[in-house]
């Protein structure tokens, strides 16, 4: 029980994890898909961010009478990956506007169809 | 300026790509773009020497002394692969314009090119980096552009093949970044060098286990391991003809390297050895790339698809030398890294040289080129006989290497696996010849030669085909130090 608690941050990333983890694969809808991945890859920034702090720590900022500081390193990691992040839901939200103007539908199961089709 | 040519290997195609949409469109484009990727292999080339006669290569980014600051760090291993990407990206850049300008629209092009140079610097920022975070960085440039190459291929289902990769490869990218930040966590640090010094003392706890376990399937899924494979088939047969060319002679080479690299510098040893049977668990996977890809490569009719199945077959061979071990098996990878790289090369160029002409691949608009087009199909004859690995070509180079490391340890099955998943390779390749040569054209329309430009291309690459299987000395030797200094390395 106390390790269920005390680690609470990690089994919010765990579940964040599965439950976009599984969106992904279980939705036919692309754009549902995409945002699975977001729900999965927005799991792994609250990994990186809470492994920063510190018990007992403050911000990151220099100040007389404080001593122990929260890692900020992880937070700016985390800014590079969320731009990625927002990079990959853009350039494959593009790619759903494509898939619909080709396909006329954005479902997995009637795009695999039409391509067996013709 | 040459102590900087770490950090330039990488900026000058990240800065070449904005450079090149100033430039616009069609052949201004394409000239620069070819000016600068020849650039990039001449630094690859500069770096490889100075690698091979003075030893590793250590750069700090900005100054910031390295654990702190970012470092490059060029050793043999990386250096050898800098070359192989740079130069494949040159000479498929060679047939580019030619190759495109039936297959992408003009406004397009300027564009295309973009995203080529993009993943140029994505992939080369891969492997000139010593710093674990960067690995993710470069990793995602370099698969976004190549997501955007893909779908600018000729018809809908590129579209399609480029959503499925780019969903699959973020999941792969995703998997390494919760690896990356297990593994500091535990250790506090990104630098590679650094992570190698502090991960024994934490080997027994199941974070950094779990780290392993994380990156090594991100980067499988990356590499298109079986059975992780299934976006790259129809990746690389949607895509544009001479996309499909560069990736397969470069973007799984660096998933492969990324794979040698948190598995022999990064990792401690014991792991690939106690906790799970991962160098076993490495054949068996190998020996089943090689034959699931080989069987279906059999059956298809799109010769391209055949042979991006057969990409998977061959990065089989290259996991199977990677679980054989020791130095005999890394040095078997390493050669078969750079040959593969000529072979795929030379078939996929010959392939976009006849969609060119012909507009399609199939086995049977190819019926009867062979009289119509006797440079490109003897080309495609020649990649095809590096593929099988018959003797005075560079693929016979890499199966003999393979072959002697897995009977010098004993491995006599799988002697026999890896020779009989040749003869497959020789059914996929015959049925292709025989269409070239020995069947009647379905219909008697003239035909040219393909371009000029990609004939050069086809040929540079036939010509390194034949040269490097008779004069071994250069990946040989390259391949033999890069192996043992990874092997020693090892704590």
């Amino acid at each position: 029980m106390t390790l269920l608690l005390s680690h609470y941050n990690y089994w919010i990333v765990v579940a964040l994890m599965m439950i976009g983890f599984f969106i992904v694969i279980a939705q036919g809808n692309l754009v549902k898909k995409l945002v699975g991945l977001n729900i999965f890859q927005t799991s792994v920034f609250i990994l990186y961010i809470s492994s920063g702090k510190v018990t007992g720590g403050s911000a990151p900022i220099l100040q007389d009478g404080i001593t122990i500081y929260s890692n900020p390193l992880p937070h700016v990691l985390i800014l590079t990956a969320i731009v990625v992040g927002i990079a990959t839901t853009a350039l494959g939200l593009a790619l759903v506007i494509r898939i619909k103007k080709a396909y006329g539908t954005i479902e997995e199961s009637e795009i695999q169809q039409r391509d067996h089709t013709c | 300026m040459l102590s900087h040519l770490p950090i330039l290997q990488v900026i000058l195609p990240l800065l070449g790509a904005p450079a090149c949409l100033i430039l616009g469109r069609g052949k201004l484009a394409w000239l620069f773009a070819l000016l600068v990727s020849a650039l990039s292999f001449c630094i690859a080339a500069i770096l490889l020497t100075t690698v091979y006669n003075h030893g590793v290569i250590s750069y700090a980014l900005g100054g910031w002394q390295a654990p702190w600051g970012i470092e490059y760090r060029i050793d043999l291993l990386n250096a050898w692969l800098l070359v192989i990407v740079s130069a494949s990206s040159t000479v498929s850049l060679l047939a580019a314009q030619s190759s495109i300008s039936t297959e992408i629209s003009l406004d397009k092009q300027g564009l295309f090119y973009v995203a080529w140079l993009l993943c140029l610097a994505g992939l080369l920022g891969i492997l000139a980096t010593g710093d674990a975070f960067n690995v993710f960085v470069f990793l995602e440039v370099s698969s976004l552009s190549t997501y955007t190459l893909i779908s600018l291929g000729p018809n809908r289902k590129s579209l399609w093949a480029a959503f499925r990769y780019l969903i699959m490869g973020t999941i792969g990218a995703t998997f390494i970044l919760i690896g990356i930040g297990l593994m500091y966590i535990m250790t506090g640090t990104l630098n590679m060098q650094d992570l190698a010094q502090r991960l024994p003392p934490a080997s027994e706890s199941s974070t950094v286990f779990a780290a392993y376990a994380f990156i090594l399937v991100g980067i499988s899924l990356k590499l298109a391991l079986f059975p992780l494979h299934l976006w790259l088939p129809n990746a690389y047969s949607q895509a544009p003809s001479i996309v499909t060319t560069f990736l397969a002679a470069s973007a799984t080479k660096v998933a492969l390297y990324l794979l040698i690299r948190f598995t022999y510098t990064i990792f401690p040893s014991e792991f690939s050895q106690l906790v799970i049977p991962l160098a076993d668990i490495f054949v068996a996977l190998g020996v089943l790339s090689v034959f699931s890809a080989s069987i279906v490569a059999i059956y298809q009719e799109e010769i391209k698809r055949a042979i991006a199945y057969s990409s998977i077959a061959q990065i089989g061979y290259m996991v199977i030398g990677l679980g054989i071990g020791g130095v005999l098996g890394l040095q078997a990878t390493l050669i078969h890294v750079f040959n593969h790289a000529l072979m795929k090369a030379t078939l996929f160029m010959a392939l976009a040289a006849i969609a060119a002409r012909v507009g399609a691949t199939t086995l049977t608009s190819m019926q009867g080129l062979g009289r119509k087009m006797p440079w490109t199909s003897f080309g495609f004859v020649v990649g095809g006989l590096s593929l099988i690995g018959v003797p005075l070509t560079a693929g016979f180079i890499s199966k003999w290497y393979l072959v002697s490391a897995a009977a010098l340890t004993g491995r006599w099955p799988l002697v026999f696996l890896i020779l009989l998943g040749s003869l497959l390779a020789i059914v996929y390749i015959w049925r292709v010849v025989e269409a070239l040569y020995f069947k009647p054209a379905a219909d008697n329309s003239p035909v040219k030669e393909a371009p000029f430009a990609m004939l050069l291309a086809l040929w540079l690459l036939v010509l390194g085909n034949v040269y490097f299987g008779i004069d071994t000395r250069l990946p040989v030797s390259i391949s033999s130090e890069a192996a043992t200094a990874l092997v020693e390395g090892r704590p």
